[in-house]
């Protein structure tokens, strides 16, 4: 696949039908793979990959990359056509100046997931149909594939690609996934043991910035945490209100814009499982308002923006799901 | 313990929409119906003026509740605002549930400007509910407290 | 030397924990290292480091300077500090323990951060030899040995020992409290994993990592640099890098107001932020190509030069592990090797 990826780059900036390529450029390990911009066939004969590191969601670049001069393609995971889907819908994105290009995904793993499955000082790592070779300093070891993904990768959602120009290997299909069992496992809980369970996570938070930043839904041109205007400017969380506050308010910016790429946990240095937030909101969303799949339908209306006269009263909340 | 329990008073924050909810408090006071002093309202253009932060930013500032009140839906002002605060408020109010935030300390009300008797109603309900939860633990900001 | 069994390990933190605050790594809920207040129960992390470094302890996120309490016309200001208590940190890698020196430089020289000054003073290291590098670490490239890390106590795990070493008076009189749990010996054991351990740092991917040319009088080249474009394209300008990072030292002061008052705290700062050193006049660097640019020229060029060739960096690999683009200080490093030859 990478090598066609390479012929086709090359072909399309020779003909000058665009004048870079954004892509995936290989770095110091065998997994620190850079989201990166190509300009000359030589660069990309250099450094371009794609491979199982290339898990970073390349959408949210488009709006940078595509307000400068001339065209730019772009390789889209099916993951990543959700993402440009809706940044078009929401008017992010110049479209006319994006040659978007579909390439298959068997899923991602990186340096980190690796790294927490015991995998340390890795030297090299390949993988060959299901089984993932990984040389350390301490010698070598062998995973199965799907011991070595993440989350979002065991519970993908789609193999199938929303919007693109053209595509390389074949379309998938949209998956039946488990995704939202953990979040069916947490309304379970009683509210005591949630709030145990958030503040452990939550609790981590950093604030280093980087499931906003990182965010394909995430675009605002000066986000409300670094407004001092605002009043609730924060660069540290100084009192765990602060955290739950982010937290609350980064979700929630997004519900209903959110595509469920998982970025946001990928990033988390802290390893914060961020996803479950936005997921908790697509699930709600769904079961009051209808399914919906933001990056779908270009023409839907996102739920948060629509309405009709029978919705349900808020006081839903106080009955359903979740132990009282 | 039992005597903290017998004089706590709770803090409720009540945002209430210009054109109906608001009213609706005027009418309860003209008619003289009694509810707690405790409720501290905030007169809003419209229910769907609410941004969740501001429902966040009254419990940092020492609120154990807030209620957000606007004109029954279909009576709305600007004919549909209530219908997307009632969204808004319901996946939001949801969150802080899934959060083990206690759901009973936020709530959504719709009052008239008729309705003078439900507005005090709806107040003396939802103090009686915040009271018997006690005090805002799970979204206090420590800074704020005396 | 002195030694211990492991198996009385938990005997010395129950020791040491009963006169003053002991830390040490500990697994949290995701599986990754993070400092935590021993208590009965918790057992020392395996992993070979902590996310957060462990100037935490010196120089913390959030830190409230002072108060100021409004009656009426009155303001009444008060110093929020309370007597600082005495505090161990015990399995600190050698590239944190080095970490501290780069942070004096800054918080210790005149004129003296007097709130970090009083948690140095009130804090005793205890390092912790690795055993087990990885691909990420290059502190040897910073002269750092990780097989003998610096530290009031050094230690080294054998097998099923423990053996330390005290460095400092501070370091003595910690033994001196433990002595009656350890027994002479183990400097055969210790040399025998030291050198073990240092045919693996020699075999490490980076560590012929290459600062030539780095430092002051390459300033101006580096700084006009034309790379600086090309390397910050991927950053999202998040602050992970800066607020893992064991040396960054950027903080910023902020007022919150209390209701009553206001509270006047410092929090770190990242030099990512796109409102960083921002001043009345605006914000000197407009693009995130100046900001990532200020972070590694203060790392690799404006710190060695105003600290006579002192690197800003510990080479403790964190921001290449975290860095959610892998952009990371040994990219920027090879990058611009070509810039000063």
């Amino acid at each position: 696949m990478q090598e066609m990826m390479i012929a086709k780059a090359r072909e399309l900036l020779k003909s000058g039908a665009v004048q870079r390529v954004l892509g995936w450029k290989a770095g110091e390990f065998a997994y620190d793979v850079e989201p990166a911009v190509f300009e000359s066939a030589q660069e990309l004969e250099k450094s371009f990959v794609y491979n199982d590191f290339c898990g970073s969601n390349l959408s949210k670049y488009l709006i940078a990359q595509s307000r400068k001069e001339g065209k730019t393609l772009v390789f889209l995971k099916p993951c990543d056509t959700y993402s440009f889907s809706q940044l078009l819908a929401e008017h992010r994105i110049v479209r006319e100046n994006v040659y978007a290009i579909g390439i298959p995904c068997q899923g991602k793993t990186d340096g980190e997931t690796l790294k927490g499955k015991g995998f340390t000082g890795i030297l090299s790592a390949q993988c060959e149909g299901d089984t993932f070779t990984v040389h350390t300093l301490y010698g070598d070891k062998t995973a199965a594939r799907a011991d070595v993904l993440p989350e979002r990768c065991l519970n993908c959602k789609s193999k199938k690609h929303m919007i693109y120009d053209e595509l390389l290997g074949e379309d998938g299909e949209v998956l039946d996934s488990h995704r939202f069992d953990m979040v069916e496992k947490l309304e379970k809980m009683t509210p005591d043991e949630r709030f145990a369970f958030w503040r452990g996570e939550l609790s981590r938070c950093i604030r280093c910035n980087a499931c906003r930043n990182v965010c394909p839904a995430c675009t605002c041109e000066k986000c409300v945490f670094d407004n001092d205007a605002s009043g609730i400017a924060q660069k540290a969380a100084a009192d765990s209100f602060e955290e739950n506050m982010f937290h609350i308010i980064r979700a929630f910016h997004v519900a209903g814009r959110c595509t469920d790429c998982g970025e946001c946990s990928r990033v988390c240095p802290q390893n914060i499982p961020l996803h479950l937030l936005n997921r908790k909101f697509i699930k709600d969303i769904n079961e009051l308002y209808g399914a919906y799949q933001a990056g779908e339908d270009p023409d839907a209306k996102s739920p948060l923006t629509d309405y009709t006269m029978n919705d349900a009263e808020p006081g839903i909340v106080y009955h359903r799901g979740g132990n009282q | 313990m039992q005597n903290e329990m017998t004089t706590f008073k709770p803090k409720i924050v009540a945002f209430c929409c210009n054109w109906c909810s608001y009213a609706g408090a005027d009418l309860a006071g003209t008619n003289r119906l009694t509810y707690p002093a405790d409720v501290k309202i905030i007169r809003v253009p419209c229910s769907c003026r609410v941004n969740p932060m501001f429902i966040l930013r009254a419990f940092q500032r020492g609120a154990d509740g807030v209620i957000i009140c606007g004109c029954h839906p279909g009576d709305c002002h600007y004919t549909t605002g209530n219908y997307y605060a009632r969204r808004r408020m319901t996946l939001l109010f949801s969150m802080l549930d899934f959060l083990g935030i206690e759901k009973e300390r936020t709530r959504v009300e719709w009052v008239s400007a008729a309705e003078g008797a439900k507005f005090a109603a709806t107040m003396n309900d939802f103090v009686a509910t915040v009271t018997k939860l006690g005090e805002n633990k799970r979204l206090e900001d420590l800074r704020c407290k005396k | 030397m002195k030694q211990l069994s492991l198996e009385k390990l938990n005997d010395l933190f129950a020791l040491i924990g009963q006169t003053e605050a002991l830390y040490l790594p500990v697994d949290d809920a995701a599986g990754q290292a993070a400092y935590r207040r021993w208590q009965p129960g918790y057992t020392l992390s395996k992993a070979l480091n902590t996310v957060r470094s462990a100037k935490d302890f010196f120089f913390p996120q959030t830190e409230n300077l002072v108060d100021f309490k409004m009656q009426g016309k009155s303001i009444e200001v008060i110093d929020p500090r309370t007597e600082q208590e005495n505090f161990v940190l015990f399995g600190v890698r050698a590239c944190d323990a080095r970490s501290f020196s780069i942070l004096d430089k800054v918080f210790l020289a005149d004129p003296v951060d007097t709130y970090y000054q009083s948690r140095r003073e009130h804090g005793t290291i205890v390092t912790l030899a690795c055993t087990r590098p990885e691909e990420t670490c290059f502190c040897t490239v910073f002269g750092i040995d990780p097989a003998e890390p610096a530290g009031d106590v050094s230690c080294w795990i054998e097998e099923n020992t423990l053996f330390m070493k005290a460095n400092t008076p501070k370091g003595d009189a910690l033994l001196t409290l433990a002595a009656p749990l350890l027994s002479e010996g183990g400097d055969d054991a210790v040399a025998a994993q030291q050198a073990a351990t240092r045919s693996v740092l020699a075999r490490l991917p980076l560590a012929k990592l290459s600062l030539d040319g780095m430092g002051g009088e390459s300033m101006l080249k580096l700084f006009d640099s034309d790379k600086w474009a090309e390397l910050s394209q991927a950053c999202i300008g998040c602050g992970t890098c800066t607020f893992v990072c064991p040396t960054c030292q950027c903080y910023d002061i902020k007022d919150f107001n209390t209701g009553d008052g206001v509270r006047r705290f410092r929090c770190w700062d990242s030099c990512m932020y796109s409102d960083f050193t921002r001043m009345a006049h605006g914000n000197p660097r407009l693009t995130q190509r100046e900001r990532f640019r200020q972070r590694f020229m203060h790392k690799l060029v404006y710190f060695p030069a105003n600290n006579h060739g002192e690197y800003g960096c510990v080479g403790c690999g964190r921001c290449l592990s975290k860095c959610p683009v892998s952009m990371n200080i040994v990219k920027v490093a090879k990058a611009l090797e070509g810039e000063v030859k």
